[in-house]
């Protein structure tokens, strides 16, 4: 019997009907291309972790060489720029609650004499600690440029017990954005791809186009085909163009294999389409469909893929959430392509998981969708 | 292949609690053209629905080409075509486009086709505009391609879920032409409408109200099974003589036709009653015949009675 067979002739004929839709949409097509990129300049630019300079006020209660000399070691190190010499704490406490301070250096009026009796000398670090993340890192440096002072004071015979010669691998200059780019493109790519194919299916419920449809022998397996090749196309343009960006404009280097970034991006895609086919298998209206499609990749994909915060720091059952997040694998393979060029048999528990998201979720959408209305 | 194209018995579908259709029986033989009619809400789209096998039963069983609506409904929709009463076509693809797809959807061979839509849009007087795209199209034109659409894979039945509603009347009769050709070639047709001059030309037609189909027989008995005569009055003052009448016999058995009164009378006796009333009035009479009714007449009347009845 023919009617149960699956047809290449009417999948191709799907797949050209959904790119006619799109090509002569301007506004799907805007929709497309531009998103992804604007969204990257967007969170490209916003999103950093670096802290360029630190302000810092100034309380010398010593005024002594020595102390001026210590206080010098702190706009050195280009971290720090004096923003206030100060006379007082009440000064001191202004500043800081202003925000215009993150530190404050107080140091006590016998700096130099106890430095001269080699007895140690005591100052005293105040931290704005309402945004914890730069008052760490502002210690920290507050503290290695202290040590450094420390030992230039020390008797030259004196060696240190031992040398600590610090490396970091794979993005040396620590900077924030090497990471953040390639886990940006995963998860904005997560929520385009979704958001594409959602609005598909329901579209043509909405138009009255589906009753015409599912009265015809085609399969659902070629529906849903017809639907996300198209889309499948314009998300590798999508990731390839994220990619270019990410390494003309924003500088992140690109040390992996390119053949490999490509399979998968394809690995991605399938299942991120997938999950937009489902969510319109289940919403059949565009407005519903579309927003059932960012809840149930935006948040998820911003929060719990590892982009921004570690998993390993979650709680326990976040972490066990953070499974069934696909751009959670994306995120981690697309950073490890970027930097570490490491091969693929070393994430292969991600691609694992990124191929078994994809088929899951093309099968569960495949069993929901009915050919029959109501 | 058997010659009934359609067999139905005790079909219904539930909507919660309400009964969009109930206790459907029907036969349609292969060859006929079978026309629908009812008010707005009859169930007509619902039964057409279920028939096409996009729409599940709640209860009772319909076999359509020979396969049950329950366990084969891919394989009727291989073998029919069904024309929904919203315009399905995709707005943005052209004539050609459209036509083309539904060749693919229904695999139609490729060294068939270009003589068939040749000759679809021909048929359909859309050949000037096979570039155009369908949403730019007439909403007549656009119906004549959501036939041609329907019909390029010659199926063995076609469902037409009021196609010709809004249609101006030079495409319509174009419409009912095409209908005609395909009659000739033993397509079965089963098409609804709220056209009774549609209905007229159908070789059955059933009547469907509430949910129920009422009445159903060919154009002729129907009107032949209407009790009693309809008589046509001709008076200088139509509209005082309807008043008069309408007061002693009740409103709906007197209907206005251009400048005649249309009455039932189930008797001799009746008709005597009528011309009473209106010499009472102080009306005369011109002209008096009993007329054929026509298929406006049977549906109203069938359709008043059921209410009549739903009501006591």
């Amino acid at each position: 019997m023919k009617p149960r067979t699956f047809s290449w002739i009417r999948l191709w004929a799907l797949v050209k009907k959904e790119f006619i839709h799109i090509v002569r949409d301007p506004r799907s097509l805007a929709m497309a291309f531009l998103m992804p990129l604007i969204l990257l300049i967007l969170f490209g630019y916003a999103i950093t972790m670096d802290i360029k300079t630190l302000n810092l006020v100034v309380y010398d209660q010593d005024k002594s060489a020595a102390s001026r000399h210590y206080v010098e070691g702190f706009p050195a190190s280009s971290y720090f720029s004096v923003v206030a010499t100060v006379e007082n704490y009440a000064d001191v406490r202004a500043l800081l609650d202003q925000g215009r301070a993150h530190l404050a250096l107080v140091i006590p009026p016998h700096f130099a004499r106890d430095l001269e009796q080699g007895r140690s000398a005591r100052v005293q670090v105040l931290a704005d600690g309402s945004d914890a993340n730069t008052a760490t890192i502002a210690l920290g440096y507050a503290e290695a440029i202290t040590n450094r002072f420390s030992t230039t004071r020390l008797d030259s015979k004196v060696e240190l017990a031992v040398d600590n010669r610090l490396r970091v691998w794979y993005n040396p200059e620590l900077k924030s954005r090497w990471f953040i780019i390639p886990g940006l493109i995963a998860v904005i790519m997560t929520v385009i791809t979704a958001l594409l194919t959602s609005l598909t299916v329901s579209r043509e419920w909405e138009s009255g186009t589906m009753e015409q449809l599912i009265a015809t022998p085609v399969q659902p397996i070629e529906l849903f085909l017809g639907k996300m090749a198209p889309y499948f196309v314009i998300g590798v343009l999508d990731v390839l163009f994220s990619v270019a960006m990410g390494v003309w404009v924003f500088d992140v280097p690109l040390r992996g294999s390119f053949l490999f970034l490509l399979g998968v991006t394809a690995m991605f895609l399938v299942g991120g389409l997938s999950l937009g086919i489902m969510v319109s298998t289940i919403a059949k209206s565009q407005l519903v469909a579309s927003q059932l499609a960012m809840v149930v990749t935006f948040l998820p994909a911003f929060l719990l893929s590892g982009f921004l915060y570690s998993i390993d720091n979650m709680p326990r059952f976040l972490q066990a959430v953070t499974h069934v997040v696909q751009a959670r694998y994306f995120v981690e393979v697309l950073k490890n392509i970027f930097l570490k060029a490491s091969p693929p048999a070393f994430v292969a528990g991600d691609l694992i998981f990124l191929g078994l998201f994809a088929v899951a979720v093309f099968a569960v959408a495949l069993g929901k969708f009915r050919k029959k209305l109501a | 292949m058997s010659d009934i194209a359609l067999a139905v018995s005790g079909l219904g579908r539930a909507f919660g609690e309400m009964w969009a259709v109930r206790g459907l029986d029907l036969e349609v033989q292969r060859g006929e053209i079978f026309g629908l009619v009812g008010p707005d809400g009859a169930g007509k789209t619902t039964t057409m629905r279920m028939l096409t096998g996009i729409l599940a039963a709640s209860e009772g069983q319909a076999t359509v080409a020979g396969f049950s609506i329950h366990d084969d409904a891919e394989a009727i929709k291989a073998r029919i075509s069904y024309m929904s009463q919203r315009f399905g076509l995709y707005g943005d693809l052209t004539v050609e486009e459209n036509l083309r797809f539904y060749a693919d959807l229904y695999e139609v061979p490729r060294r068939d086709r270009e003589p068939l839509e040749e000759k679809l849009l021909g048929f359909s007087n859309l050949t000037p505009f096979r570039k155009r795209q369908a949403r730019n199209l007439s909403g007549g034109m656009k119906q004549k391609l959501g036939l041609a659409c329907a019909l390029i894979h010659k199926p063995e039945i076609l469902f037409l879920d009021e196609p010709t509603n809004g249609v101006d009347p030079v495409s319509r009769r174009d419409f009912w032409r095409i209908l005609y050709a395909m009659l000739k070639k033993g397509v079965t047709i089963f098409v609804s409408t709220a056209y009774l001059d549609e209905a007229e030309r159908c070789s059955r037609v059933g009547l469907m109200h509430r949910g129920r189909l009422i009445r159903c027989d060919t154009p002729q008995k129907l009107k032949e099974g209407l009790p009693g005569q309809l008589l046509e009055l001709e008076t200088g003052q139509p509209r005082d003589a309807r008043e008069a009448l309408a007061a002693q016999l009740g409103s709906s058995r007197v209907s206005l036709f251009g400048g005649m009164l249309h009455l039932y009378t189930e008797d001799a006796a009746e008709a005597e009653q009528i011309r009473a009333i209106l010499q009472q009035a102080g009306i005369a009479v011109l002209a008096e015949k009993i007329i054929t009714p026509t298929l406006e007449d049977v549906f109203i009347h069938w359709v008043t009675r059921d209410d009549a009845e739903a009501a006591a």
